[in-house]
């Protein structure tokens, strides 16, 4: 098995965003495959969410490229790609969970709309087969079928954030992002939507790539992982190599600052 | 199956004033298919150093480690992975779970990676637990409150269902009783039986002398303080 043979899912090159003379983030480089799950951790400030947002199309780079291999042209940058392509890739291919659940919701749209929604923007029209679909998906993030015509609102954090999954994940997407998925949350939700997410991502094949600041969370969830500081990537690897030995003195401050519970 | 080449590592502690610790080199070691090999020395000599070198969550600054095809010293993440999944187990002292999984689903998840199907998996989860002798009511719950020995039978169960070709065993049977330890020998025999290749510490002697066929000495591979 060399580099070679297989097509990485998402190949960054030299990717940088500044914000007037502030580095955002800076020649950041790495290829992600099918199925895997990759963390970005770093403190606050670090560029790890200006690089996400860059990977996903909310920002535009300064410099790079951010390849991505489409389903009917192979690798193509996504930088370079036309405001309507790269919107399609974000409904169908792309799927982006925001940490705040409501971001990434419409709170005045039912649950089964908000599910259906993203459905219908691929060009679902049948209604039984929407509704269908988002009772499936309900079901599966944990969302009772009576809840289906409740709006958001209504509905307690977690499982506005499970929600926010399901309208996520209902087109079939290969690449998903997600900021801080599990912040602002009780630690028992965060361990229910922890195992939701692991077990989504092995069933679907799906590759993730996950900002957070928690290592307990990448430790659980990621094969690999970057750690950011001042938009550097000062060290990547193996998730459990750079937690257990960390080479870089920014991770190894990181890494023996977290609480033993 | 295992070879181990030459292979030093240290440490370097960044945020104490860049000091340097070597803690392994020029380490070599060989391990055939059916063999077991022990690792011995003096807490502290390596031996647990030596053994996530060769799983890849450490990295080794030279030398080659060899475990299957793939080179652990120089591969690049995801072939240590698929290395992982496909070729090499290894059941530590620490069981580290996601939250609110069940012991079955934790134990059937090395069969799961490599697609084998849910009931096929759980049917060999099962019936391993119940060899470990895991109560049944204890399937459906995650590990994370069990006792220090149920644990480490849920951790035995994980590395023992899917048939590695090479496993790694961090004190297989520690904290565990008398029918327990002979349970978890008669697994570590039928791996090599099969043609694993294994690589354990063994703090119990009388265990280490039952099921391993040589012992290497990790205290001639720390090198001498300057």
């Amino acid at each position: 098995m060399t580099q070679s043979t297989v097509t990485p899912l998402l190949s960054v090159r030299d990717l940088t965003k500044k914000y007037g003379p502030r580095i955002g983030c800076a020649d950041v480089d790495f290829d992600l495959y099918a199925g895997e799950v990759m963390g970005i951790v770093g403190e606050s400030g670090s560029g790890k969410s200006t690089l996400l947002n860059c990977l996903a199309g909310h920002l535009p780079p300064d410099s790079g490229e951010v390849l991505f291999d489409t389903r009917e042209a192979g690798l193509r940058d996504t930088v370079q790609m036309s405001e309507p392509e790269r919107r399609m890739l974000s409904r169908t291919d792309w799927a982006f969970v925001h940490q705040h659940a409501r971001d990434g919701l419409r709170m005045g749209v039912s649950a089964g709309g908000n599910v259906g929604e993203r459905l219908m923007a691929v060009g679902a029209r049948h209604y039984g087969d929407i509704r269908g679909a988002a009772v499936d998906w309900l079901g599966r993030v944990e969302i009772a079928e009576d809840r289906i015509d409740d709006r958001p609102t209504a509905f307690s954090g977690g499982m506005q954030q499970r929600l926010q999954i399901a309208r996520n994940l209902v087109t079939g997407p290969r690449l998903v992002f997600m900021d801080e998925p599990t912040g602002g949350l009780d630690v028992s939700v965060q361990a229910r939507l922890l195992d939701l997410v692991r077990g989504l991502v092995r069933e679907m094949g799906l590759s993730a790539i996950i900002v957070t600041h928690d290592l307990a969370v990448v430790r659980l969830l990621a094969d690999r992982l970057m750690v950011m500081k001042d938009g550097h990537v000062v060290e990547s690897g193996l998730t459990d190599q750079v937690l257990d030995d960390p080479q870089h003195g920014y991770t190894q401050l990181l890494v023996s600052s977290v609480l033993q519970v | 199956m295992i070879e181990v080449d030459a292979a030093a590592k240290s440490f370097t502690l960044h945020n104490q004033g860049g000091t340097v610790i070597p803690v392994m080199q020029d380490a070599s070691l060989r391990v055939a298919p059916g063999e077991c090999v022990a690792l011995t020395g003096a807490s502290g000599a390596g031996k647990s150093t030596l053994m996530r070198m060769i799983y890849g969550n450490y990295l080794t600054q030279s030398g080659r480690i060899i475990v299957g095809q793939t080179n652990v010293a120089q591969a690049a993440p995801r072939e240590v992975l698929a290395m992982r999944r496909d070729v090499l187990g290894y059941v530590s002292q620490f069981l580290r779970v996601v939250p609110r999984v069940a012991t079955r689903d934790v134990v059937a998840e090395p069969l799961r990676a490599v697609g084998v199907s849910r009931d096929e998996a759980f049917q060999q989860a099962e019936e391993l637990l119940a060899r470990l002798n895991v109560p049944r009511p204890l399937w459906d719950l995650s590990p994370t409150t069990f006792s220090g020995g149920e644990q480490q039978r849920v951790n035995i169960a994980r590395g023992f269902v899917y048939t590695y070709p090479a496993l790694l065993l961090d004190e297989p049977t520690a904290s565990l009783d008398a029918t327990n330890r002979e349970t978890v020998l008669s697994l570590i025999e039928e791996a090599k039986t099969r043609g694993c290749a294994i690589v354990g510490i063994f703090h119990d002697e009388a265990a280490r002398s039952r099921v391993c066929d040589r012992e290497v000495d990790v205290s001639v591979f720390t090198p001498v303080a300057a």
